[in-house]
């Protein structure tokens, strides 16, 4: 097992830069999610990990050492591939056995391993089966098994669960998560999928062009994003644009709104703030305070029921703001409703503008 | 059950599709053939105007003369010879195309490979002459380069008809090759490497087990128009360009003794599909 640093690495392909200074630090025995709308780059840095391509400049490592001059099949790695990648000129048992019978191993020693990575992802029976014969969701799970049979020292995976239906993709988030965990391998997960990101990793990191925008635990990025498009990628987020005054901005029509985290900026400066919608507290009237700083007044344009909770979408000096209720039981406000917003500073996230 | 009903009512569907094919094959394939099937067991070909019988005569001749198995078995060889050396040359040119290149150059060498396709095949012949005689191009260049003087004389060798027949042949591999490796996806040989084979292994054993198809149809094609070639044996083999094909164009176009260069053909395409059934199980196996 082994972590992996990505120092400083770019690649560009042509004009265009795919991999923009990206340095992260995967730890080892962590689950790492990259997270990206498509053509961010997160396939580009993945190949570079595993060495099927090669970066113009900056440094890999795996397990501390340089990999720059480790040809793909020589750096022990794992990959499971977005379209699976099976051999299909083989059977199940023949793909799974591939990377210990290339490595010379004993037939007996293949056997007992092959059978006990199928046991691993429930497939023990379907060995002897052909891989058209097996469902996506097999087929996904026969992938993973031919990658970890060998005990690659870092598991990579290109949006394996994106060809899957989503009842099936929750099912093998959770196997996945449990086959990381008993074996204790690095991790690196790609997903264009903010809420496999957010369930699944110990650690995200957002690209865009190229670009590492953030980088950190699931919770931190979700509670305090750096930038509007981290706000927004990850999670749903009202943004306000106005002017810092220090400790909130000030908004074009004079609203304050009042920030109690996030980048610390002198007056003056363009700025965001990023508010989550299920932190905002909806109400009719402005009625009696309760604490949360931050107050605006609008008027309910539509609402969206969805069971556990509501969504309502409130207009205010021409933005729609979006507010997320739980289903209380309590009284639920018309569509044309004026209403009060309320919510703490604390919820509130103020933003480098941009 | 319901399988079997729906594919019945899809030939009854495709069959008036299919009619203008059967028909073109029927009268410009099967007509003129058993023509010849009934003139191989005659003894004077009856556009002649002489008496003539029916005689099993004419295939006892092939068993007669050892010449007949003589020659067939050097047929087979060169047809195997030839059948080699296309995939050890169209096999790599193949996966050069498939594999490696892409776009542009890939379209300017494909279209190489396929010249020898579109040129008319007496031309082809009669440029590998010029190439190949002492004092032509191949010597004259030779001995150009080299600091020492050497004779290059392999007009009206076997190494001739070989050259000659790879040259007309191989685009055949090519594109059979070509076809078959370009549906092999990229992700596959990369999964390959990913799990610690070699290059060379991968090629082993993901990359030329999937492109069996292609290497089978690719052989079949060639292999069975060389055994009974005539052409580049006769003009670039000379003397030593005796074939089984050769003999049965004399037959045909200077003995005229049509019903025994039927009967040697006849014999040719039976050897030719008890090899073809021998070798397809094999092959698939292998596949
Ligand atoms: N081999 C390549 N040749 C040219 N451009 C490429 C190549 N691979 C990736 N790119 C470009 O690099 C960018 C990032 O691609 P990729 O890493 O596949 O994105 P993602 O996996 O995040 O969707 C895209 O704009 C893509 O078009
Ligand atoms: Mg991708």
């Amino acid at each position: 097992m082994a972590g992996v640093q990505v120092s400083n690495v770019s690649r560009s392909f042509g004009a265009h830069k795919a991999l923009d200074n990206v340095s992260i630090d995967f730890a080892d025995g962590g689950f790492y999610a990259l997270l990206g709308p498509s053509g961010s780059g997160k396939t580009t840095l993945l190949r570079q990990i595993a060495g099927f391509d090669f970066p113009d400049s900056g440094r890999i490592a795996i397990g501390g050492e340089s990999v720059e001059r480790v040809p793909v099949e020589k750096r022990r790695i794992g990959m499971v591939f977005q379209n699976y990648a099976l051999f299909p000129n083989m059977s199940v048992a023949d793909n799974v056995a591939f990377g210990l019978s290339v490595r010379g191993e004993a037939k007996a020693v293949i056997a007992t391993e092959v059978q006990r990575a199928l046991d691993l992802v429930q497939l023990g029976k379907l060995g002897g089966r052909r891989p058209h014969q097996l469902s996506g969701g097999q087929r996904q799970r026969v992938a993973l098994a031919r990658a970890i049979v060998t005990k690659p020292r870092v598991l990579l995976l290109d949006e394996p669960l994106g060809a899957l239906d989503k009842a099936l993709r929750v099912d093998m988030q959770i196997e996945l998560k449990r086959i990381q965990r008993e074996i204790g391998i690095t991790t690196i997960f790609v997903t264009h999928d903010q809420e496999e990101a957010l369930t699944m990793s110990d650690r995200i990191g957002i690209l865009r062009d190229g670009r590492l925008v953030q980088e950190g635990p699931p919770e931190e990025i979700y509670d305090r994003p750096k930038s509007e498009f981290a706000a927004t990628f990850l999670g749903d987020a009202n943004i306000f644009r106005g002017d810092t005054t220090g400790d909130g901005i000030r908004l074009a029509d004079g609203t304050a709104i009042a920030a109690g985290a996030g980048a610390k900026l002198a007056a003056g400066a363009k700025a965001s703030c990023a508010v989550r919608p299920e932190r905002i507290r909806i109400a009719r009237d402005a009625g009696t305070s309760d604490g949360s700083a931050n107050m605006l007044k609008g008027q309910v344009s539509k609402r969206i029921f969805a069971g556990n909770n509501s969504t309502y979408f409130v207009e205010r000096g021409g933005q729609t703001l979006k507010v997320i209720v739980q289903n209380t039981g309590k009284e639920r406000l018309a569509e044309g409703q004026d209403v009060v917003l309320r919510w703490s500073p604390e919820s509130t996230v103020l933003i480098v503008a941009g | 059950m319901a399988a079997a009903t729906a594919s019945r009512s899809g030939l009854r569907s495709a069959l008036p599709l299919l009619a203008p094919a059967y028909l073109w094959l029927t009268v410009a394939i099967f007509l003129p053939l058993s023509a010849m099937v009934f003139f191989s067991f005659m003894t004077e070909l009856p556009l002649s105007g002489k008496p003539w019988a029916f005689t099993l005569g004419n295939y006892a001749a092939f068993f007669s003369q050892s010449l007949y198995l003589t020659l067939l078995l050097a047929s087979l060889r060169l047809g195997l010879e030839v059948t080699l050396w296309c995939v050890v040359i169209g096999y790599p040119a193949a996966y050069v195309l498939a594999k490696v290149l892409k776009g542009r150059s890939r379209e300017a060498i494909f279209l190489l490979v396929i010249l020898p396709f579109w040129s008319n095949g007496l031309v082809r012949i009669f440029s590998w002459a010029m190439v190949l005689r002492e004092g032509g191009i191949l010597d004259t260049a030779l001995n150009a380069v080299l600091p020492f003087k050497i004779n290059i004389d392999l007009m009206y060798s076997y190494p001739a008809v070989i050259i000659g027949l790879v040259h007309s042949y191989v685009p055949y591999m090519v594109l059979t090759c070509y076809l078959t490796l370009q549906a092999i996806d990229d992700s596959l040989i990369e999964a390959g490497r990913s799990l610690g084979a070699s290059r060379l292994q991968v090629l082993k054993r993901v990359i030329i087990p999937l492109s069996m198809p292609g290497l089978v149809a690719g052989a079949a094609l060639i292999f069975v128009p060389v055994v009974g070639s005539f052409m580049e044996p006769r003009i670039l083999g000379g003397r030593t360009g005796t074939f089984y094909g050769t003999i049965i164009e004399d037959q045909f176009v200077a003995v005229f003794n049509w019903p025994l260069g039927a009967a040697l053909s006849f014999i040719l395409l039976a050897v030719v599909l008890v090899i073809l059934a021998v070798a397809s199980p094999v092959l698939r196996r292998a596949a």
